[in-house]
């Protein structure tokens, strides 16, 4: 169960040659995830832990029926290797690359949107089901099986949320990053709309960041649906100044538009429980799931 | 990457939009002979990158050349919020009727690009749309079809246009839309365009902000950002030479951490501990240890800093690479400032004996760190 990958998810990893694509995918393929090939332009007849590499999309699909793609292109190319994918029918992208342009990026995601395919990052962590797939470079040991839902718009502070879940004995259903860029693909609105429906998902944990709408967004969404499953959420950059860029592209408040307090007070008023801190995000959820 | 009003106008101008004659000077010189081919009045603009330039007294009008060239020389000798005018840009002086705002941003919720048009020039977009939202309206623009003239003839109208005006108006966003594509903006925003009294239109003031990710298809202005001839200071220099995140804050707790969102929580931490950052700096994903001893070259430079907190939790980030970075910094530099480390993730227990073996306490909890990060920094203030 879980949400977008589970055990039946077999993909292809493009741009499996560099460095980053080579490393993950072997630990991808230990994780028990399903990687069926891998395309690097140019690079077609190699075999990279076992997998074999092909020159194009189109060329793997041939041989090896697959329904997702992991993209570790250079950002210059990236555009054209979802498009790739895309084109060649995938359903499920998950771009790991970081610094796409926005115009690129605009492209991907419109084209995406008339394919219906769904679009994870870019600049994203991927996607994790539990004991069943990882699409993603997190690091594995850090999660459990279990009901918690997790969605994030970034990284290194997913792990330090999930990681906090474990200790408490608190394993997750699927826990993914939607990328830190202005442009993503998925947003907290569509994951939340997916783990209502995922039988396996009791809660969910929202991890936000300044910049951009979309908490504000997401807490009317929360208040219109009657949203059934609890939030607890936290969303960092409170003590980030106006205009300036926190890390990620997407990290970045505009004027008055953005700001930590903003979301906050958004979902406090649509009754998600906002953390102070990110280990108070499993101290919530503890009490939730008791009740 | 923001560039110039005076570059943004000649962008603009090369795209047939009109703007105000004028010229481009470092010193009073060539002030006068610049405003001597002037109309006047004319308006004395500093050139500088920082938000609410008018309202710091960056603005000055002049009704003749020696006016002109005493306004000019007090722009010369002045600060902006911290940063000095190095060149200003003299134009004729509009005689406005109405002001007009016209911008093509990012919407972020659509995944697109947005156009925006409104009768209310020369503030802040945001603070129309909070104070009055039905004055500002937007039009989503679709990729495939882009913003074609039919798209801008409606925004005109609805603006309160018609006739010939409501073609040149059109004309002037299909204008924006196409500088927009052709140099990757994030922003470009004439604001505000002016309307004249014999009903023309022309751009009193312009914005731009070029995507940052797309500079390399853009290599004039990538290049200028590498060479830091836009207003960086040393420390943003050297932290985009390295490929690292840094944001200058005004605390004195050095922070350094990988993953952006994990150094943002970092940051909130310390404050909520009643601490104050001095930085935010990500070292980002798989960091060698090379480059965790830049990051600490730079966080250390800022005299204010006491203590240093560095946080880390290795996914492809390697602890012991992180505790080797130290300790380079510290036969480079020496550090002296005491430094709370909290490391976990790959490779913890090498990263925790390498450091050990030096004196260096490492931490498993960041919310213990710090508290106590904060705490030797308020004695270290006290000393």
């Amino acid at each position: 169960m879980g949400i977008i990958i589970d055990k039946n998810t077999h993909a292809i990893v493009q741009g499996i040659t560099g460095t980053q694509g080579r490393f993950h995918t072997k630990l991808m393929l230990e994780y028990g995830t399903k990687i069926v090939a891998g395309v690097t332009p140019g690079k077609g007849g190699m075999q990279i832990h076992g997998v074999p590499v092909y020159d194009t999309v189109e060329a793997a699909l041939e041989k090896h029926p697959a329904n997702a793609s992991i993209i570790f292109v250079p950002a210059i190319f990236a555009a054209e290797a979802a498009l790739e994918a895309l084109e060649n029918g995938i359903k499920t992208i998950i771009i790991i690359t970081e610094h796409i342009p926005i115009k690129d990026a605009v492209n991907v995601m419109t084209y995406a949107e008339q394919v219906n395919a769904v679009i994870i990052g870019p600049n994203t962590p991927g996607i994790i089901t539990s004991e069943e797939s990882k699409l993603g470079i997190m690091p594995a040991h850090i999660f459990m099986p279990g009901s918690i839902g997790m969605v994030s718009r970034s990284g290194t502070l997913t792990y330090e949320i999930a990681a906090g879940l474990t200790r408490k004995q608190l394993g997750q259903s699927t826990c993914l990053g939607l990328g830190g860029d202005p442009i993503t693909g998925l947003n907290f609105i569509d994951v939340l709309k997916m783990f209502r429906k995922d039988p396996q998902t009791k809660a969910v944990v929202l991890i936000g960041e300044i910049g951009g709408n979309l908490e504000e967004l997401t807490a009317e969404y929360i208040i219109k649906e009657k949203y059934p499953k609890p939030v607890v959420a936290f969303i960092a950059g409170r003590s980030a100044p106006p205009g300036k860029r926190m890390g990620h592209a997407g990290a970045i408040i505009m004027g008055k538009a953005g700001t930590a307090e903003s979301k906050i007070k958004a979902l406090r008023s649509a009754g998600v429980n906002v953390a102070e801190k990110p280990s108070d995000v499993a101290k919530s959820l503890a009490r939730i799931i008791d009740i | 990457m923001k560039i110039f009003e005076y570059e943004a106008k000649t962008i603009l101008a090369k795209y047939g939009i009109q703007t105000p004659k004028g010229g481009l000077a470092t010193d009073v010189n060539q002030v006068r002979e610049i405003a001597s081919t002037l109309k006047p009045p004319l308006a004395i603009k500093a050139q500088v990158l920082v938000a609410g330039r008018g309202r710091s007294g960056g603005i000055l009008f002049a009704d003749s050349v020696s006016e002109a060239e005493k306004s000019a020389e007090k722009l010369l000798n002045m600060q902006i919020k911290g940063i000095p005018v190095r060149s200003i840009w003299i134009e004729e002086k509009i005689q406005v009727k109405n002001e007009l705002y016209l911008g093509i941003t990012i919407d972020r919720a659509n995944r697109s690009y947005v156009a925006i048009a409104s009768t209310v020039g020369g503030m802040e977009i945001e603070e129309v749309a909070a104070e009055a939202p039905e004055k500002v309206i937007k039009s989503l623009i679709k990729p495939q079809h882009g913003f074609r003239s039919f798209h801008a003839r409606q925004m005109a109208r609805k603006i309160g246009y018609s006739g010939s005006q409501l073609t040149t108006l059109g004309k002037i966003f299909e204008a924006l839309y196409r500088v927009s594509m052709d140099y990757d903006t994030e922003l470009v925003e004439i604001n505000p365009l002016a309307e004249t009294f014999d009903g023309k239109f022309v751009a009193a003031d312009a914005r731009i902000i070029i995507d940052d990710n797309a500079l390399f298809r853009h290599r004039e202005y990538k290049k200028r950002l590498l060479e830091g001839e836009s207003e960086l200071t040393p420390q943003e220099l050297e932290a985009i030479r390295n490929n690292l995140a840094y944001v200058k804050l005004n605390g004195n707790i050095g922070v350094i951490g990988n993953g952006a969102g994990l150094v943002m929580a970092t940051l909130d931490t310390i404050q909520f501990y009643g601490g104050k950052p001095s930085n935010f700096l990500d070292v980002g994903g798989g960091a060698t240890s090379e480059k965790i001893a830049a990051a600490l070259n730079i966080v250390l430079s800022d005299p204010n800093v006491k203590a240093l907190f560095i946080n880390i939790l290795g996914g492809i980030t390697r602890c012991d690479e992180v505790a080797t970075g130290i300790l380079k910094a510290k036969e480079r530099v020496g550090v002296t400032k005491p430094i709370v480390i909290r490391l976990v993730g790959t490779n913890e227990e090498e990263g925790k004996r390498i450091l050990t073996e030096v004196g260096i306490h490492v931490l498993e909890s960041m919310e213990e760190a710090a508290q106590k990060v904060v705490k030797i920094s308020k004695q270290e203030e006290e000393r």
